[in-house]
Parts: C-alpha cells; sequence; structure tokens
C-alpha cells in the first residue's frame, strides 16, 4: 500500500471504532434529547479526526477527501446527527485547505486547528435570503485598524453552541452586492451568539441548530481572500453534497440492514418456512443500491476533477453534483420507508432492535437542507444549456 | 470582437442593476447584479444571435463574467465581427 493509502486506512479504523463503541451507544438518546452528541464528537477529537484534512505541511493527516466521505458513511449508519456534525465540520476544513492562497494567518489557523482540534461550525443560511446561499444581506464593516465587524441573523446555526470557530459569509463591505459575498473565519472569542429559537425538530436532532444573531469583531486578516462565489463553486457546494450524500447512504444502508435482520430473525424461527416480507426486502435492495451507485459514481467525478479548478466550474459539473444531492436526498427516505415496511410494526417502534424511525425521520432533513426545489430550478435553467449531462 | 452585440444581448437578458453603457468591458457583470438564472439566458441568446454552441468546459462563470470574456470566447469560437 501507499503511504497515501496506509493513513487512509489507519483513519477509517479509527472512526470505525467511534462509530461502533460510542455512535451506535448514545445515538437514541441524543434523538430522543435532541442533544449535541459529546461524547462522539470527543471520541473523534482524541483520534485527531477533526484535522483529518488538514495537509500534512500545516501537521494535518493529510487524509483525501474519499476516505472522510466513507468515515461519513460509517458514522452515518450509527448515527445520523453526529455524522452530520462532523461533515458540516470537515466541509469547513476542506473549505479552508483548498483556498489558503498563501494566507500566514489561515496557514497558522490550520496548525492551531490540528493541535487544538477546533470544532468549525457554518454560518452560511440567513434570513431575508429566500434560502440562497450566494445572497447576503449582512455587510462586513471595517472598523478601522485592520479589523471588522459584523451582525448576521441566522435561521439556524447547526451546533453553533458547540462550536469553537464560526465560518460566516458576509457581503465583502457595506456597500456590496448580495452577490459579492467573502467568507469569514470568527472565533468563538471574538463572537457573541445571542439564540433566536428554539430546536425541537422531526429528525437530526442531535445537530443542535437553532438560530442566532451573530455578532463579531474579527482582523481583515480573517477574510478568505477568494470571493465566496469561487469558493462555494469549486468546494464548499461539491463537499457538502458529496459528505451529506454518505451519510443518507449510511443511513438507509442501516434501515436496511435492519430490515435484513428482521428478515433472518423470522426465517430462524420457523425452519423451512417462507417469510412473506422477504421478497420486500429484495425490492428494498435494487433501491439501496441506485443510492448506492449514485454516490459512489459522484465520489469517483470528484476524485478525477479534484484539482482541476476550471472543471470544477463548469456548469457540467455542478449539474452533477447539484443531481447527487437531488437523487441521494429524494431516495434515502425512500429506502428508509421501504425498510419500515418490511419490519412492519417492530420497526415502527421506537425501541426494537429493528427500530427505523429515526433513519426516516433523520433522511428526511436531506432535502430540506439547502431545499430541493431551490436546486431542481438551478439544474432546470443548467440544463437549458449544457451539452454533456 | 462583437461587442457593441455583446452588449445588446447583455442589455436585454442579463437583467443588470445598471445600465451595461455604464460598464467598461471587463466590468464584472455578476456584481452588476447579473444572476446566474439571468446568465443562462444571457448564454442561450448568445447561442442563438451567433449561431454557435458553448462546449461545456466554456460554461461557467468566468467566461460569462464581462463582456471582454464574452467577445474572448466568441471569438475562440470563430466568431467574426458582427
Amino acid at each position: 500500500m501507499t503511504v497515501a493509502a496506509d493513513r487512509d486506512a489507519a483513519f477509517l479504523a479509527g472512526i470505525g471504532e467511534v462509530a461502533d463503541a460510542i455512535a451506535a451507544v448514545h445515538a437514541d438518546d441524543v434523538d430522543r434529547n435532541a442533544r449535541f452528541p459529546v461524547e462522539t464528537i470527543d471520541a473523534l477529537r482524541e483520534q485527531r479526526a477533526l484535522s483529518a484534512l488538514v495537509p500534512a505541511e500545516y501537521g494535518g493527516d493529510a487524509v483525501s477527501l474519499s476516505a472522510v466521505a466513507q468515515a461519513c458513511f460509517v458514522l452515518g449508519r450509527r448515527c445520523g446527527a453526529s455524522a452530520m456534525v462532523f461533515a458540516m465540520h470537515q466541509i469547513q476544513v476542506a473549505t479552508i485547505a483548498r483556498h489558503l492562497d498563501g494566507s500566514a494567518w489561515f496557514e497558522d489557523y490550520l496548525r492551531e486547528l490540528v493541535s487544538d482540534q477546533r470544532l468549525i461550525a457554518s454560518v452560511t443560511s440567513e434570513a431575508g435570503t429566500g434560502g440562497d446561499m450566494s445572497r447576503s444581506v449582512a455587510a462586513l464593516t471595517p472598523a478601522g485598524d485592520g479589523r471588522a465587524t459584523f451582525e448576521k441573523q441566522a435561521p439556524t446555526v447547526s451546533y453553533g453552541a458547540y462550536a469553537d470557530d464560526l465560518l460566516v459569509t458576509l457581503r465583502a463591505h457595506p456597500d456590496a452586492g448580495g452577490g459579492e459575498q467573502v467568507a469569514v473565519l470568527a472565533r468563538a472569542g471574538e463572537t457573541t451568539l445571542e439564540q433566536t429559537g428554539t430546536w425541537d425538530p422531526l429528525g437530526m436532532r442531535g445537530t443542535c441548530s437553532p438560530g442566532y444573531v451573530v455578532r463579531a469583531e474579527v482582523a481583515t486578516d480573517q477574510v478568505m481572500t477568494a470571493p465566496f462565489s469561487s469558493i462555494a463553486t469549486q468546494s464548499m457546494v461539491p463537499v457538502s453534497h458529496l459528505l451529506w450524500a454518505h451519510i443518507w447512504l449510511g443511513i438507509a444502508t442501516d434501515a436496511f440492514d435492519r430490515a435484513r435482520a428482521f428478515i433472518r430473525a423470522a426465517a430462524r424461527r420457523a425452519p423451512g418456512e417462507p417469510v412473506p416480507a422477504a421478497v420486500r426486502l429484495s425490492h428494498v435492495m435494487t433501491q439501496l443500491s441506485l443510492l448506492r451507485a449514485e454516490v459512489r459514481s459522484a465520489m469517483d467525478e470528484w476524485v478525477e476533477a479534484e484539482a482541476d479548478r476550471e472543471r470544477l466550474s463548469t456548469m457540467a459539473f455542478a449539474l452533477h453534483v447539484n443531481n447527487l444531492k437531488l437523487a441521494a436526498s429524494e431516495q434515502a427516505p425512500r429506502v428508509c420507508q421501504q425498510a419500515m415496511g418490511v419490519c412492519g410494526i417492530v420497526g415502527f417502534k421506537n425501541d426494537t432492535p429493528y427500530s427505523i424511525g429515526r433513519h426516516l425521520r433523520d433522511s428526511m432533513s436531506a432535502s430540506l437542507m439547502v431545499a430541493n426545489e431551490r436546486i431542481h430550478q438551478t439544474n432546470a435553467g443548467l440544463l437549458l444549456i449544457a451539452k454533456e449531462v | 470582437m462583437p461587442s457593441a452585440a455583446v452588449r445588446d444581448i447583455v442589455k436585454e437578458h442579463g437583467r443588470l442593476a445598471v445600465d451595461v453603457e455604464s460598464l467598461s468591458d471587463d466590468d464584472s457583470l455578476y456584481e452588476a447584479g447579473m444572476t446566474s438564472h439571468a446568465s443562462v439566458n444571457v448564454m442561450l441568446a448568445l447561442e442563438d444571435a451567433f449561431d454557435v454552441e458553448f462546449p461545456d468546459e466554456m460554461l461557467k462563470r468566468s467566461v460569462f463574467e464581462s463582456v471582454a470574456s464574452i467577445s474572448s470566447a466568441l471569438a475562440q469560437l470563430d466568431v467574426k465581427a458582427a
């Protein structure tokens, strides 16, 4: 094996232990009480998993994005909310690491992220934008002496209360248009969060994502150099869709595994007797394999394209990576619901080894986190002009 | 370079927040308010007007960033001054 493959394998071995020994154990409690999966995140910190994507020159483990995506799948099979916190953090790290542009401040930040295993949350959504991440209302406002301030009304900030730092999108300056955005890394010590809502959702309850008014004063060095539009196109959007889709595949896979365990138990109870629901399980498998194929082919496309910023900027790539989000977020709850149909009432109940309620509820968040209808609308436009789809 | 014809199309389909004539050839159309939805309509109108097809590798934000970048893309597709 190559050094890189060794690193990925060692990383995934550690993730597998955390998923089975910790995330799985606390998943129901995290879900029931809508509480942060603190045990899992602490264990991931101990594994140095929060800096997995940081390049070796800044002290990180330089794990590949494919391995991190696989980790999202592995964690997603055991606790969707833990996997989502992990994924959202990795999206911010990947975004920063891919757009350093020689910034000494961000290079030092990555070193600190490695040594302190800092957890980064994102503040991209904003009241008044209609859910369009490519527009901002709040603006970065110069405060003199190389400092700047902002105040942003965020309708959801996942694990905002538990994050060490926040990556925030803003208009570049008070006169900038809504689409002229920058990304700013604000540290917990220079930020205040005023909670504006409650958090009692249907699923992904452990992500703890209420609304906040976020206020901070930062150094202008903490503004990423590249315009957010290119950061989003070349990194944040594709990495988000890839990591999320791996979580949804993980959730759907565990729902399928539970349905399979149910059928096996039924077959063992009455050897030689047909198990009527076994045929339905076979139908679920065809749906699960479609989901898996979509997720894997999108990952392959990323691996081919990841260093080619021009290719990542094409509409053809945007179409594919948007389609991954749409297809996977629509398919995962379908698989979960069908798996519940296999198990019947024991799948519907919350306290059996075959319970699928949490999986179904968690997977139903998929089509809402960046609303699918908005993405369908974007793709509808791109389809008018793209040549090869 | 068919810059005047490009400006006409941007004026009609780009939904800019400002008059396109107030922009230089190099000014960003996106900063002038062109949304990605509007940029698709600009591309369609350009393909129609110049009887060309932009290949996928040209269909990216940077190509439609300004009147100058659009004109140079058209030049690469062998569009003569209209």
